[in-house]
């Protein structure tokens, strides 16, 4: 039961928060900036994934048992990257060829934030949007009880797994590509000593278009896969952008080990504060002993607030994060 | 003839000049040394020499070339070799990786000129894989020069090479820049401990309110005795 509701949802949490929060964690090491549009980034590929997944159903192209939203995946990144390179062609640019303060860029991003947000409400509305289709369940509880003989049964919804999968297979391309390729290590090289990069002849313009494609990708791919798993609605990335946040800070910003650390921490910190952890005292004291209550340590309602909570602390108690992050 | 030279250079930060009319300059295979008390324009002067800092009067030859209006990138690719006196290198990469991104812009002799660095600078042999940030400053010195000689460079341009480190480190780093200059590569460096710098140098240049006083022989200006007693101590 805990893997039913900790265990497997704080894995695919974890893993959407993961991915977002390397975005987050690549363009502040490289870029020397915190990037609150991240959350719409998100959202823009969740929305091209939608429209592509409609063309797709319409034209009746699709991959059953798996989503339709994975056959279109590679297209909607590339829809994203294009909308990042445009907005940092358009936006950022400016402020990066004038030097500005990491802090005025922060405050670019959030103009940025609103205005995809506003956008992509524009395009397809601010409703409720779910574009799940395919098995909805890789193995249900009844499956697996018959299977392993066991007393609870442990589901496996199709989002979760594709979520853990994708994560783990995009996670290992892109530490392969920075330890291990000669423009990965340029990348790293800039976000260490810039001057010392450029005096190397390492291109900046090579190195903010290949971020861009890589945070572009990032964010359609945690956008499509969170708005999969819970239904799209475009409001709803707004406020992941405090989650993600606190992953890539606890962590350690700047490091991405960290921000994948960081993103299983907050989200099984999120999943076993709220936990109605009702039920495994139904399991351990005889009926007439059992609360009344849900017995989560916080109500689901504050499920935003624990986030916050984490950040603090972190920030009170060990603020380079987890892994030493970087302080720009 | 100079490999090197800058020649009636003028330059500084903003409207005040730190350098006026000076001629400084290194000879292939040789090594210059510019010495001078604190402010004497020693680092002014050697950045403008690799461009980064904007000369406002004189001019820049490398090998007969004008060059004074090359950004540094480019100057690397002409045959500069520059070594700056702090955040001389990429700290949270590996040993190794310092050095492959010092020859980023020509990797055709990368293993060749590898191993010419780790034979040069045996200890960095066992810490090839360790992050450069967590090496001791001599090392990490030999890691900032390993990776400015990656290029191959015609000249390499030190600052201050001896600075925040021991003397016995310091002792073989001016070997090894003995050693390098043997095999051709013409080194000009600008250093605080003027003794030993002179000791070693072709050719010095004595700098005092960013104006050239003294150049000659490095020996022979650890013999003069005004040199000896404005900057040498007696």
């Amino acid at each position: 039961m805990i893997s039913n509701y900790i265990v497997i949802p704080g894995l695919t949490y974890g893993s959407q928060l993961a991915l977002g929060a390397l975005g987050i964690t690549i363009v502040y090491s490289v870029l020397r900036f915190s990037n609150f549009a991240h959350g719409e980034f998100m959202s823009f590929g969740a929305m091209s994934s939608i429209l592509l997944c409609w063309l797709f159903i319409s034209l009746e192209i699709n991959l059953y048992p798996l989503p339709t939203a994975i056959l279109v995946l590679p297209i909607a990144i590339i829809f994203t990257i294009f909308y990042c390179l445009i907005v940092d062609k358009l936006i950022f640019k400016f402020y990066r060829q004038q030097n500005s303060k990491s802090v005025i860029n922060l405050i670019v991003s959030i103009g940025v934030m609103f205005f995809t947000g506003g956008l992509i409400r524009f395009i397809v509305g601010p409703g409720d949007k779910n574009f799940f289709d395919g098995e909805r369940f890789v193995f249900k509880a009844k499956t697996f009880k018959n299977f392993t003989g066991l007393n609870e049964g442990l589901t496996l919804k199709t989002t979760q797994g594709i979520t853990i999968l994708i994560t783990v297979l995009l996670v290992i391309l892109l530490f392969w590509f920075l330890n291990k390729t000669k423009t990965g290590k340029s990348m790293r090289a800039y976000s260490d000593n810039k001057d010392l990069a450029l005096l190397s002849g390492i291109n900046p313009e090579k190195v903010v278009l290949i971020t861009w494609v890589i945070t572009g990708t990032l964010a359609c791919v945690a956008g499509t896969l969170y708005g999969l798993d819970k239904s799209y609605k475009p409001f709803t990335y707004l406020h992941l952008v405090l989650p993600i946040f606190s992953a890539a800070i606890v962590g350690g910003v700047g490091n991405p080990v960290g921000a994948i650390i960081g993103g299983f921490v907050i989200a099984f910190s999120e999943l076993i504060i709220t936990f109605a952890y009702k039920k495994i005292f139904f399991y351990f004291l005889p009926s007439f002993m059992v609360p009344e209550g849900l017995l989560q340590i916080l109500s689901t309602d504050y499920k935003i607030a624990i986030s916050f909570i984490i950040l603090v602390l972190v920030l009170l108690i060990k603020p380079t994060g987890i892994y030493k992050g970087k302080v720009i | 003839m100079f490999l090197l030279s800058g020649e009636n250079i003028t330059c500084g930060y903003g409207s005040v000049d730190i350098v006026s009319n000076c001629n400084i300059g290194v000879k292939k295979g040789e090594i210059s040394s510019i010495v001078g008390p604190n402010g004497a324009g020693k680092s002014t002067a050697m950045k403008a020499l690799f461009g980064l800092l904007p000369l406002k009067n004189g001019r820049v030859l490398l090998n007969g070339e004008d060059i004074t209006n090359l950004k540094p990138q480019q100057r690397v690719l002409k045959g500069m070799g520059f070594v700056p006196q702090t955040n001389n290198i990429f700290p949270s990469l590996t040993v190794q990786e310092n050095l492959e991104m010092g020859a980023f812009i020509d990797q055709s002799s990368l293993k060749e000129m590898l191993e010419y660095v780790f034979e040069l600078f045996p200890a960095l042999i066992d810490k090839k894989h360790q992050e450069a940030g967590e090496l001791s400053g001599g090392q990490r010195q030999q890691v900032a020069v390993g990776r400015a000689l990656m290029t191959k460079p015609k000249v390499l341009m030190l600052d201050e090479p001896s600075a925040g480190v021991s003397p016995i480190i310091m002792d073989g780093l001016f070997n090894k820049v003995l050693q390098i200059a043997k095999e051709g590569t013409a080194v000009l460096m600008v250093e605080q401990n003027a003794k030993q710098a002179l000791k070693i140098s072709n050719l010095g240049f004595v700098l005092n309110q960013g104006k050239n006083l003294f150049t000659d022989n490095g020996n022979s200006l650890l013999k003069n005795k005004q040199v000896r007693q404005a900057f040498l101590g007696g």
